[in-house]
């Protein structure tokens, strides 16, 4: 089965008067549908702007310089400004951390979904009302029909993040970009949440890519994870390889930092050190002045080592069990 | 318990919002316009013992910022007393408010925001203690070289300026700006949210070792249950303002007691392989404006019976060291 989503090579690089700095790094990936790839890193890793990429919604002084992006067969790259317009929110759709960035406060929920839903298809506006209330539906959203004559500040913060999902699925895309959307909620309601997009992307087969810095949510939704570190994929595997088994030592240290993971009281395994500045990124592998396995080897380019379909970025990857 | 540092007896906290001129014209019109009332916090009694950790933990509108604040003294009480080493805190008296401040000190969720950015790190730390004679003249920069190096930094970093430090640095210096004053109580309000999990156990590693070599004495308020296990001997439950479960932390999680306790420990993602189903709550949190009668929780509760939806289940003794405010405690939901 061909993948929904294929990322190849995906470089993005930043020009700014202090210089030049690559965000996003050589960045390979593809989510098949139905699948649920977390993308998890750190501030400043280049999860976001990874994210932005694909969408094409990278802006000034930001360029896609190299690399592809497919969605069902079609290369994005290689569209005009209007087909990309008519491949995003059809095809492809994003769900931002703030719902309030994806909805229009002085619209209705109805009025500005049913807009949505007619700037790709040619229907009858009670027709595009209805396709939107069977989308609040799929979201869970109590009494979709009442909700959709509510205005956006009417609902809750976790009722917003719904509807943002919901005008995302308006046109069954193939696949759904979803940068940190439950950072903001509360976790009673983060696991409403969780549980609704694991369902859509099991009933639907909608492929997601979940960006996120919580390594606590994509172990628990995710089927395959991309660790992320200074704008490179440093590992990349199924959930179970890369929680279960991590060969990065990026990624061994992160779950050990972890406070859960460790007897309460006790000391913090910790990263020494803080996440680089992209415009000051050390020779050879980016995170070697803080790793404890770097040795003279680790000054040129990490290569790259393979195992089971398990990629880490690493000149002496941890040989796990 | 040993005689306890501060004691929180029966505190509520109330907001009220006048309405505007307009509302006042149409409330005459409609027969409204009634102040809009915000129980941020309800009867809420705790006791914190000198050189315990006490987290509190909740969702948003719970009422845990609210009750860091009272007790840093930031907010007035609307009732009831906070008493810190016996003695009531006040804003009335402004001697004892004076010297509150710098018995209590914050450390705030955003370095970015708590620190002056035009302020050398120094003169940041030096402030306080400077202001209140704590210190002699002559010794402040000693000391601020010290804090600083007791909070993981260099003692020459005194004259740089914040924009220099990344979130965790800054958020070191926030913690020697509170250590400066000597205080006998800190209250953390959401400390290490906004940092980088690598960074964050940083943190929390420092905040363990001084708080157990300096026998600190600090509310933990957090939203994190990890991180509220790692660092907290007891651990305060709050739900829509009110406090729903009071316990030594390996109990509350070992064997939480409220369902709404249980509800969100299911409902939070753990690191671990395989799938898992989330177990989500039900519904939404409800507003502070106009809360349910009875027990808070009763709408989103499994559990609940008539009981629930008449009578305000509350906070009793389960055992020797936890308290719970749930009527399946206390008599049965029926």
């Amino acid at each position: 089965m061909s993948a929904a989503l294929d990322v190849s090579g995906l470089t993005t690089r930043f020009d700014t008067r202090g210089g030049s700095v690559t965000a996003v790094n050589d960045v390979s990936f593809s989510v098949e549908s139905g699948r649920i790839l977390g993308l998890v890193g750190e501030s400043g890793s280049g999860k976001s702007v990874t994210g932005f990429s694909i969408m094409g919604l990278v802006d000034e002084p930001g360029q896609v310089v190299a690399g592809s992006v497919t969605v069902d067969g079609v290369d994005l790259r290689s569209l005009s400004d209007d087909d990309m317009r008519k491949m995003r929110g059809s095809r492809l759709a994003m769900v931002f951390q703030d719902p309030m960035m994806t909805l229009n406060p002085v619209l209705r929920i109805g009025d500005q979904m049913a807009m949505a839903v007619r700037v790709h298809r040619k229907m009858p506006r009670r027709d595009a009302l209805e396709e939107s209330r069977k989308a609040l539906e799929i979201v869970g959203i109590p009494s979709p029909a009442e909700r959709l004559k509510a205005y956006p500040h009417q609902l809750s913060g976790g009722m917003r993040q719904r509807v943002a999902i919901a005008m995302a699925l308006l046109h069954r895309p193939s696949v759904i970009i979803a940068d940190e959307p439950t950072t903001a909620l509360d976790v009673s309601i983060q696991g409403q949440i969780l549980a609704e997009v694991r369902r859509l992307a099991d009933d639907i087969g909608t492929a997601i890519v979940w960006v996120t810095h919580d390594l606590a949510v994509v172990s628990s939704l995710a089927d395959d994870i991309c660790v992320m570190y200074a704008g490179r994929i440093v590992e990349r595997g199924t959930a179970e390889q890369v929680i279960g088994n991590p060969r990065h030592p990026y990624t061994q240290g992160l779950l050990d930092s972890i406070p859960a993971r460790q007897e309460p009281g006790g000391h913090l395994p910790q990263i020494p050190g803080s996440t680089p500045q992209l415009s000051r990124l050390p020779s050879g592998c980016p995170f070697r002045p803080r790793c404890s396995r770097a040795t003279e080897q680790c000054k040129s380019e990490p290569p790259i080592d393979s195992r089971d379909g398990q990629i880490v970025l690493c000149h002496h990857p941890l040989e796990g069990s | 318990m040993s005689k306890p540092l501060l004691t929180i007896d029966q505190v509520s906290k109330r907001f009220t919002r006048k309405p505007g001129l307009a509302e006042r014209l149409a409330g005459r019109l409609t027969g409204g316009g009634e102040p809009v009332v915000v129980h941020a916090l309800t009867d809420v009694t705790l006791e914190v013992a000198r050189g315990e950790v006490l987290g509190v933990v909740g969702e948003s509108g719970c009422g845990k910022s609210t009750l860091g604040r009272v007790v840093a003294g930031i907010h007035a009480p609307s009732d009831g007393t906070v008493m810190l080493d016996g003695k009531p805190i006040t804003r009335d008296q402004r001697g004892t408010a004076e010297k509150l401040t710098t018995q209590v000190q914050m450390i705030h969720q955003d370095p970015f925001a708590s620190l002056n950015p035009r302020m050398k790190v120094g003169e940041t730390i030096a402030e306080g203690p400077r202001y209140h004679k704590i210190i002699p003249a002559d010794a402040v920069s000693e000391r601020v070289g010290s804090l600083l190096e007791q909070v993981g930094l260099e003692a020459a970093y005194a004259d740089r300026l914040p924009h220099q430090f990344s979130g965790g640095q800054r958020q070191r210096i926030a913690i020697a700006r509170a250590l400066a004053m000597e205080p006998e109580l800190l209250v953390l309000d959401e400390a290490v949210a906004s940092l980088d999990v690598s960074i964050q156990a940083q943190v929390l590693n420092l905040f363990m070792d001084l708080q157990r070599n300096l026998g600190l004495t600090a509310l933990f308020i957090s939203h994190d249950l990890s991180v509220v296990r790692h660092v907290c001997d007891r651990v305060a439950i709050m739900y829509l303002g009110r406090l729903v479960e009071l316990a030594p932390a390996k109990d509350l999680y070992e064997r939480p007691l409220h369902p709404y306790t249980s509800a969100l420990f299911a409902s939070v993602p753990t690191v671990g392989t395989g799938k898992r189903v989330f177990e989500a709550i039900q519904g939404e949190i409800p507003s502070p404006i106009n809360p349910p009668p009875g027990c808070a929780f009763h709408p989103r509760c499994p559990q609940a019976g008539p009981r629930c939806r008449r009578e305000v289940p509350r906070l009793a003794q389960a055992d020797e060291l936890r308290t719970v405010a749930c009527h399946l405690n206390d008599g049965g939901v029926a």
